[in-house]
């Protein structure tokens, strides 16, 4: 027989577990990028004080410098109201949070089935996709006045919005992925004998994925900023409800805060989706490394 | 084949069309529902049928003031968009070019990211002096991250196989970044600009709700919605969202019309 | 040309009567293919050989079901696949494609991939189909590559799985769009050779595309050159090369005297390609 059988690769012992974090921990020392990482975060920390309270630049005293801030947020008796140990704060992030997971989760719940159907169907998509068309140019903010006529309550517009801003998104993200599936995978898969459904399970959903987490990276991003926005607007609790309300009496620490927290939990919120996604599509992330990216 | 025929001979077309004329019965029935059966769900019946918005349009459109709005709305997404672009591009290629520059600013950037424009709208009512300059600051940066961020990706995913192209053409740094980065660049600097303005339109709107419009001019369509809502007339309302929509979707069709002609070798596609 | 095991009847015989296809993007009118007839053997190696961009995937497309044709009809051991009140032939497992860029599924690993088609036909329960699947690929040599995705094996190994997820079907035609074209020389050696033996243990019908001469002669019964835009058949060598073949029979005096008749009828056409500026179909 001059089959030749495939070998397997040289390596005896990769580097495991532990080894191999110790591995990457020493690559990273020995390289310069986090000093500079180091060095540019501390620049620009640097910078804030001596604008706000080392120099007193200006305009800069009316904002809280960094020494102001970390005073409040870590003592347990906060002079203007908010630290970490405050069931306050606590109940504010919370609220947001939960209200971003029901958007971001009703959303996606509509959003991906609906996108997927209407890269797939050209039926589907020809009678969707121009009323989509023409509600998406509406920023979403438009829609407060509308939407707190409409809907009960605080939290009715408040979701409306963060979910709408988020489905568009998602949607169009969706119909884009099917798009970009190769014709070729189609064509093979109906050489296989699938049916219509065999070839929306096992190829229209798996090949349009990379696209759709690229997508609900991208939404979860929207929900959050419009979800500030309808807070700052009319709700009475949350993050965005805070800067406002801090703002409007005169408590310029508590917002500042309730700025950076957004910016972490805006930040851990990508990061956790992004994550899921790699994890759901170890195929493409392995793919990907083989190409060195 | 009369322009008509043609329309409505493409399937798509067609069925697009049905759509929207679908929508707005929808729409119409929506809104007289309560009228009709003295039932309301979920508030549906308060949005005003599509005639009275209509005719609220038609009413609005003489009025100076309307125009106004535009005017201030557009000024400051113009300006907010444009100082944008002016510090972001440049900003975006430095940071793809030069790694010790990535090094030092990229981690600052990525920290203030996440937080939504909006957040920023009270500090920077505090610290700056005017309501426009904090409007216009709050503007630049929803347009400014997004427009960094599509920069740096596509300066930095520019095949290497064309610098190197270059370079053995003998092609210098300058020449380099003038004839190749920028170029290769482009489209991103586009998707980031198309991307970028519709934030800027969000962040313009509520600002312009937020701090009242300011007094100067006719304080933007955002002022506008606000004041019908304020006012009670909902068919207003509707007429300022379709306005704006308008004015967003005209603002990314001439990014588009730019973008090819920036980029010729796009109108292939 | 014995020398194959009779693991099937001899089924799979294609007849092609005067096909023309005519594209129509844009309002111009592209003749891809005009008045094309051939005729190919149950059991048949038959290598398909022409400049890029003339014609010859729209050919295979319309056997495979993917394209209408225009005028003609295209029979399958008698039955007709495609033809007049009849323009665009099924999708079948009977006519399985293996692509030019390789589409084993990515998101898929290779023994999902090749246990897809009996599972989801129904012609397996999912197990039986994922144990077959296994077998098969460890009898082409990728035994342990079963669990990894095609992101993470050569083209080589995707390409020879892509051929094992066709033949689980047990296909009377194979259809071959240029499959080893994008890999280098030493690979498409072990290619070939992978190949043969899979024809020598199975004697499937093959429908094989290729711009490579050496290629064609190396491994097929005959050869089919076709004319640049609009395809036509403008000569056949057949190819009395007994088998089972090695790759000494590439320097062989009977390898080198067809490849020269090959030759001299290709480089014709791909001369008119070249100057017509073609751009390559694929």
């Amino acid at each position: 027989m001059n089959q030749v059988p495939a070998t397997k690769g040289h390596m005896n012992s990769k580097p495991e577990g532990f080894e191999l974090f110790l591995l990457r921990l020493r690559k990273k020392m020995v390289s310069i990028d986090p000093y500079l990482t180091v060095a540019g975060i501390g620049l620009w920390l640097f910078a804030y004080w001596v604008l706000c309270e080392g120099l007193e630049i200006w305009r800069f005293t009316k904002l809280p410098g960094p020494v102001a801030i970390s005073k409040d947020w870590f003592s347990t008796t906060p002079f203007q109201g908010i630290s970490i140990f405050t069931q306050e704060y606590y109940d504010h992030i919370f609220v947001s949070c939960q209200r971003i997971l029901f958007a971001f989760g009703l959303a996606t719940g509509l959003g991906v089935p609906l996108g997927l159907f209407m890269g797939w169907s050209r039926k589907i998509r020809d009678y969707v996709f121009p009323i989509i068309e023409t509600l998406r140019p509406i920023p979403i903010l438009a829609w407060v006045p509308l939407s707190i006529l409409l809907l009960p309550g605080f939290e009715g517009p408040v979701i409306f919005l963060a979910t709408l801003a988020s489905f568009f998104v998602t949607t169009l993200n969706a119909m884009l992925g099917v798009d970009s599936i190769d014709e070729e995978y189609f064509r093979a898969a109906g050489c296989l004998g699938s049916s219509r459904w065999d070839i929306f399970r096992h190829v229209v959903v798996p090949g349009a994925l990379p696209f759709i987490f690229t997508g609900l990276q991208i939404s979860i991003g929207v929900a959050w900023f419009s979800l500030v926005a309808a807070e700052m607007v009319s709700g009475d609790l949350g993050l965005g409800y805070l800067i406002v309300d801090a703002y409007m009496n005169n408590v310029t620490v508590p917002m500042v805060i309730a700025m950076i927290t957004l910016g972490f939990i805006g930040y851990f919120s990508s990061a956790c989706v992004r994550t899921l996604g790699n994890k759901l599509m170890a195929w493409h992330v392995k793919e990907l490394a083989q190409q060195g990216r | 084949m009369s322009i008509v025929n043609s329309f409505f001979s493409n399937t798509t077309t067609r069925r697009g069309f049905g759509a929207i004329v679908g929508f707005v019965v929808i729409w119409y029935f929506g809104a007289m529902v309560d009228d009709w059966t003295g039932y309301d769900v979920l508030g549906i019946g308060l949005v005003p049928p599509p005639g009275d918005v209509f005719t609220a349009f038609l009413g609005v459109i003489p009025k100076a003031g309307y125009w106004m709005s535009w005017v201030s709305s557009f000024s400051r997404v113009l300006t907010g968009f444009l100082v944008a672009m002016l510090i972001g591009i440049p900003f975006g290629l430095l940071l793809a070019v030069n790694r010790y520059f990535r090094g030092v600013f990229f981690p600052p950037f990525e920290i203030l990211r996440p937080i939504p424009p909006l957040a920023w709208v009270p500090a920077s009512l505090i610290f700056w002096p005017t309501n426009e300059m904090s409007i216009a600051f709050v503007t630049f940066l929803g347009a400014f991250f997004t427009i960094v961020i599509n920069v740096l990706g596509g300066a930095r995913s520019i095949d290497i196989s064309y610098l190197r192209a270059a370079q053995s053409m003998g092609a210098s740094q300058f020449d380099l970044f003038w004839k190749i980065i920028l170029p290769g660049t482009l489209p991103s600097i586009f998707t980031g600009a198309a991307v970028g303005m519709g934030i800027t339109w969000e962040v313009v709107l509520a600002a312009e709700m937020i701090s009242g419009g300011g007094t100067q001019g006719g304080g933007g369509l955002g002022f506008f919605i606000w004041n019908s809502y304020m006012g009670g007339s909902l068919e207003q309302i509707v007429v300022g969202m379709i306005s704006i929509g308008i004015a967003g979707y005209l603002c990314s069709s001439a990014i588009r019309k730019i973008g090819f002609y920036f980029m010729p070798w796009r109108r292939l596609f | 040309m014995a020398g194959k095991s009779h693991k099937k009847e001899q089924t799979g015989a294609l007849s092609i009567k005067n096909v023309t296809k005519i594209y129509d993007p844009s309002g111009v009118n592209v003749k891809a293919v005009d008045d094309c007839s051939m005729e190919i053997a149950a059991g048949e190696v038959c290598m398909i050989v022409g400049p890029s961009g003339c014609g010859k995937t729209t050919l295979l497309n319309a056997i495979a079901g993917f394209h209408s044709i225009t005028e003609g009809s295209i029979h399958l051991d008698g039955d007709l696949l495609c033809g007049p009140g009849k323009p665009k032939a099924e999708q079948s497992a009977e006519r399985m494609v293996v692509f030019q860029h390789g589409a084993l599924f990515p998101w898929k690993t290779l023994q999902e991939n090749v246990a897809y088609g009996p599972t989801v036909q129904s012609a397996m329960s999912a197990s039986e189909a994922m144990e077959k699947a296994g077998q098969m690929l460890a009898e082409a040599g990728l035994g342990q590559f079963i669990k990894k995705y095609p992101g993470e094996v050569s083209s080589g190994m995707a390409r020879r799985a892509e051929i094992v997820r066709a033949l689980i079907n047990d296909p009377k035609v194979l259809l071959l769009d240029e499959p080893y074209r994008a890999m280098d020389a030493l690979t498409k050696q072990i290619m070939h050779e992978s190949l043969l033996e899979t024809y020598d243990r199975t004697g499937v019908t093959i429908f094989f595309i290729t711009h490579d001469l050496e290629e064609a002669i190396f491994l097929g019964d005959k050869v089919h050159v076709v004319t640049t835009r609009p395809c036509q058949l403008k000569k056949t060598v057949e190819v009395r090369i007994p088998r089972p073949r090695s790759f000494e029979t590439q320097s062989s005096e009977e390898f080198r005297t067809l490849l020269e008749e090959v030759n001299e009828a290709v480089h014709e056409e791909a001369v008119k390609a070249f100057q017509a500026g073609e751009r390559e179909m694929a």
